[in-house]
């Protein structure tokens, strides 16, 4: 039988008569009109001697009238089952609710904040020296090194990243090329185009958005290849049968992202110019001279400065995302976190490294 | 006049890839009785409860939960049906990104048109019911392993259903939590008249809540014996479940 509400209001005294059962479908359908008249209600009165059912959700209902009215007065239900659901749901509401966190007021939080910040950097730092001490240990023993575990990595971040590098490649060498085709026509310098390309490439654009790639499809891999690990407990189990989880995990895969990345850089850059030379023979420009032009435009210090800063880039992307691997939390949403911190944290740590280097070579006159 | 079977399996049959893993399985459970499925590692309980629940469609048989055919339902029909079990898993199976409230207010959200008023008083009540009233604004990742598995019970309960399916709730606990869980599965049974089904090997568990059970066997494929638990251990002929009950090495 459907549950149903009769309500009379005899002066500050208001009853309430629920019939039928009282579940879920009944106390979301009834809810409004009974908080409504509970309410205005000095005195309420519950008649329950009607009712046939009751679930939790109508307990919580009619215990949430008993609250709402200055007084209330029972009437029912019977002694039994309806009875038991109603006391049971009373204990269970009555047990102290969880205290809320004290929140902060904004300076303190900004302050909070900061300092996170600042121990999170600390530690990256340390990170990165248990990484130079595993790296010693290494060199001392070099047939440690799990260079199958390297070969992994180098085929994963670096083969099978080809394809992308290479299109992506292409796209900017024609897009850099057209966008700088417009202006340079006004000045009639549109064969300088190939210098500007270049040297863009070589020095800036090939290591950055090999980097770029670098952390998007390795960086996170890693992050969310240690962070499993993290949770399911092996990086506990590795660091209990006295194994080194920075020799064992995290090195081959810094090694693995620093040799890629030179290679990544430099087939980026090959691809831009390929894209950058189609681009000019369209506008009737012969390789010859887009060649001549490269050649006396760009040399080899501006290929290795390229190829020395997207190797460190390498090892900044991959500090990160095995930093962030192992430093994940507990449960599947920690994965998460840690492969958003590497993919984040690798791409501010490269364009703040290229930053730094830009600074650099132009002090060194490079 | 016999109690009313709110489940009924018959001649069910598990295969895999050519693989049996049981057959001819039947069995029925009655209400408002903790029925547990019992049997050593790999016997096939935890999959005997994912065909039960309608995760896996059986290769034989039939399964009957609340006079319904279980793989005889799609749509609304279905849903409804599933709204009238719960189901607690191993793991607890708590979405991480959300807090245990929230967690239990998950089925009432999608099943019910009650104001959030409400679905936050009933979530409060079913964690109160399971002792975890405190714990309502933790994340799943914050809590215990045994505070993990009250919390899925809560959550498997708070659309009231009249059915609760339990797997390995005493799995990883230590003997006080498990002993407490036991307890928890024993007054629910008793003050709410829910019909539970638990799947466990765990000795202790089984002899403190079970009413009835049936034991699966790896090498039989099937079942191997049914009845009342304590009976099962002192009156067993079979060597299987004599070995089961008394922690004795098969020959």
């Amino acid at each position: 039988m459907e549950a149903s509400l009769v309500t009379a209001v005899e002066g500050p005294a208001t009853r309430l008569a629920f019939t039928g059962g009282l579940d879920a479908a009944a106390t979301a359908r009834l809810w409004p009109e009974a908080t409504r008249q509970a309410q205005d209600a000095g005195v309420l009165t519950l008649d329950l001697t009607g009712l046939t059912g009751l679930d939790t959700a109508g307990a919580v209902l009619l215990l949430r009238l008993e609250r709402l009215a200055r007084e209330t007065r029972w009437h029912g239900p019977p002694p039994g089952p309806l009875q038991a659901v109603l006391d049971r749901t009373r204990q269970a509401l009555a047990a102290p609710p969880a205290a809320a966190a004290p929140s902060l007021p904004a300076l303190a939080q900004l302050g909070q904040a900061t300092v996170r910040r600042g121990q999170d950097l600390l530690s990256q730092i340390g990170f990165l020296g248990e990484a130079v001490v595993a790296g010693l240990g290494t060199i001392r023993r070099p047939w440690r090194l799990r260079l199958a575990e390297v070969l992994r990595h180098l085929d994963e971040a670096g083969l099978r990243a080809f394809g992308l590098t290479l299109l992506l490649g292409v796209l900017i060498g024609v897009i850099l090329a057209f966008q700088s085709s417009i202006p340079m026509r006004r000045f009639g310098a549109q064969s300088f185009i190939p210098n500007l390309v270049g040297i863009s490439l070589l020095r800036e654009l090939g290591p950055l958005m090999a980097a770029v790639i670098l952390a998007g499809r390795t960086g996170s891999a890693f992050a969310a290849e240690l962070g499993t690990m993290t949770v399911n407990e092996e990086i506990d189990a590795l660091r209990i049968m006295g194994i080194d989880p920075v020799a064992w995990l995290v090195l081959p895969r810094l090694l693995a992202a620093i040799l890629v990345m030179p290679i990544l850089a430099l087939l980026m850059d090959l691809a831009g110019l390929i894209g950058m030379g189609l681009v000019m023979g369209s506008l009737g420009f012969p390789p010859v001279g887009v060649v001549n032009q490269l050649r006396s435009a760009i040399g080899l210090k501006d290929l290795m400065g390229g190829l020395f800063k997207a190797a460190v880039f390498g090892l900044s992307i991959g500090l990160v995302g095995c930093r962030a691997g192992l430093s994940a939390g507990r449960g599947p949403r920690a994965v998460g976190d840690a492969a958003t911190a590497a993919v984040v944290g690798g791409i501010v740590s490269i364009v703040v490294l290229d930053g730094i280097f830009s600074i650099l070579f132009f002090r060194l006159g490079w | 006049m016999a109690e009313e079977a709110v489940i009924r399996v018959e001649n069910l049959a598990a295969r895999f890839d050519g693989r049996t893993i049981f057959e001819h399985v039947s069995f029925e459970v009655r209400r408002g009785e903790v029925f547990v499925i019992l049997g050593g590692s790999g016997s096939g309980k935890s999959t005997l409860l994912k065909h039960v629940i309608g995760l896996y469609p059986p290769a034989e048989g039939s399964i009957h939960i609340l006079g319904e055919p279980m793989g005889g339902l799609d749509g609304a029909a279905r849903t409804a049906l599933l709204r009238r079990i719960g189901v607690m898993w191993q793991s607890g199976a708590l979405f991480g990104s959300l807090t245990l409230a929230e967690n239990v207010e998950v089925p009432l959200e999608e099943h019910t048109d009650l104001p959030a008023e409400a679905r936050s008083l009933v979530a409060q009540a079913k964690l109160g019911l399971v002792g975890l009233a405190d714990a309502a604004g933790r994340l799943p990742a914050e809590i215990s392993g045994g505070m993990a598995k009250r919390a899925g019970i809560a959550r498997a309960m708070a659309l009231d259903p009249p059915i609760l399916f339990l797997d390995e709730p005493s799995a990883g606990l230590d003997p006080i939590t498990s002993a407490g869980l036991d307890a928890l599965i024993r007054q629910l049974a008793r003050d709410l008249g829910t019909t539970f089904v638990v799947v466990t090997h765990e000795l202790q568990s089984i002899l403190a809540i079970g009413d009835r059970c049936i034991m699966l066997d790896k090498q039989a494929r099937g079942l191997i014996a049914e009845g009342d638990p304590r009976r099962l251990r002192e009156e067993s002929e079979n060597p299987v479940v004599r070995a089961f009950f008394r922690r004795e090495v098969l020959a």
